[in-house]
C-alpha cells in the first residue's frame, strides 16, 4: 500500500498537460468530459482520494525509430487534472467511459441529495 | 493574468488556476488563427523515409475527417459536435473548454514527398498521417568501384 502511494507521488511531480474539460450538471448528477487524445485505455488512471478526483493519462504514439520532431504542440507525454468533489456526490457510483480519447465520467448525486419538491400549502 | 479570486476557495483550485495561467503565458507569439494553435493540436516529425503528422482530434468519427493533399499542402478539416446527452431544466454547464464546431488546419510538406502513398490511421483520438518521401529522394550510399 505504501509503495503505491510513493509511486503516485513520484508521478505527480512530473510536468503534465492540463486537458480541456466540460462539466455538465443536471438533477441526477454531474457529467465530466475530458479530451485526452493519444492516451490508450490502459494508460488512463482515475483516482479518488478523500474529496479529490484526479485524472491522469500517459500519451502513447507510435513513432517510427529515429524520428525527429519538427513541430510540437503536444509537448509533454502526459495529462493530469484534479477536481474537488462536493459532499452530495456519490463517489462509490462513479462510472467511466473512454472512447477515442474522450473520457466521460458520470458522478451521481447521493439519493438524499436529489432535489425534492417541497409542497407549499396555502391555508 | 494573475488576478486574485473573488472568493478564495481552496488551495488546490488556486493552484489549478495558477498552473493554467502559466501555461497560457508560455505562448509568447500566439498565432493569428488562435492563441493555442487551434484544433486539432498537431505534432509533426520527420524521418529520412517519411513525414509523420499527428493531429490530436479526440472523439471524432474518422470517416468525417477530410484529409487532402494539394500542391504540397496537407489540409485536415472536419467538425466536432459535442453531445451532452439528455438535458432538463435543471441542467447547467459549469465548465466549457472543449472545442466544438468546424475545424481546418494546414501543414506545408517538403518537395520530396510521394502524395500517392499517404496513409492515415485514427487511434485513441489521434489521427496519424504518414507521408512517405519518394524513393529517389532517400539517401543512398554509392558503391565505389
Amino acid at each position: 500500500m505504501s509503495e503505491t502511494v510513493a509511486k503516485t507521488e513520484a508521478v505527480r511531480d512530473e510536468a503534465a498537460l492540463l486537458p480541456p474539460v466540460d462539466v455538465v450538471e443536471n438533477a441526477s448528477g454531474i457529467t465530466l468530459y475530458a479530451d485526452l487524445p493519444g492516451v490508450p485505455k490502459e494508460q488512463l488512471r482515475l483516482q479518488i482520494e478523500a474529496d479529490t478526483l484526479t485524472i491522469e493519462g500517459e500519451v502513447r504514439l507510435d513513432m517510427p525509430e529515429g524520428m525527429e520532431s519538427t513541430h510540437a504542440e503536444v509537448s509533454l507525454p502526459r495529462y493530469r487534472r484534479a477536481f474537488t468533489l462536493s459532499k452530495e456526490l456519490d463517489t462509490e457510483k462513479i462510472t467511466a467511459e473512454f472512447n477515442q480519447g474522450v473520457l466521460k465520467l458520470t458522478i451521481p448525486k447521493v439519493a438524499h441529495a436529489q432535489p425534492k419538491r417541497v409542497e407549499i400549502r396555502v391555508e | 493574468m494573475f488576478y486574485r479570486s473573488l472568493f478564495p476557495r481552496d488551495l488546490f483550485a488556486e493552484l489549478d488556476r495558477l498552473q493554467r495561467a502559466l501555461q497560457w503565458s508560455d505562448e509568447f507569439s500566439p498565432s493569428i488563427r488562435g492563441v493555442r494553435g487551434g484544433f486539432p493540436a498537431m505534432n509533426v516529425g520527420s524521418t529520412p523515409a517519411a513525414v509523420e503528422i499527428y493531429a490530436f482530434a479526440p472523439g471524432i468519427d474518422p470517416a468525417s475527417i477530410e484529409v487532402v493533399i494539394e500542391k504540397g499542402v496537407l489540409t485536415i478539416a472536419g467538425s466536432r459536435e459535442l453531445d451532452y446527452g439528455a438535458s432538463d431544466e435543471k441542467s447547467a454547464i459549469h465548465i466549457d473548454e472543449r472545442f466544438s464546431g468546424r475545424f481546418r488546419r494546414v501543414v506545408s510538406l517538403p518537395d520530396d514527398i510521394d502524395a500517392d502513398a499517404v496513409s492515415a490511421k485514427y487511434r485513441d483520438g489521434v489521427l496519424h498521417i504518414t507521408v512517405p518521401r519518394r524513393a529517389a529522394a532517400l539517401p543512398r550510399r554509392i558503391a565505389i568501384q
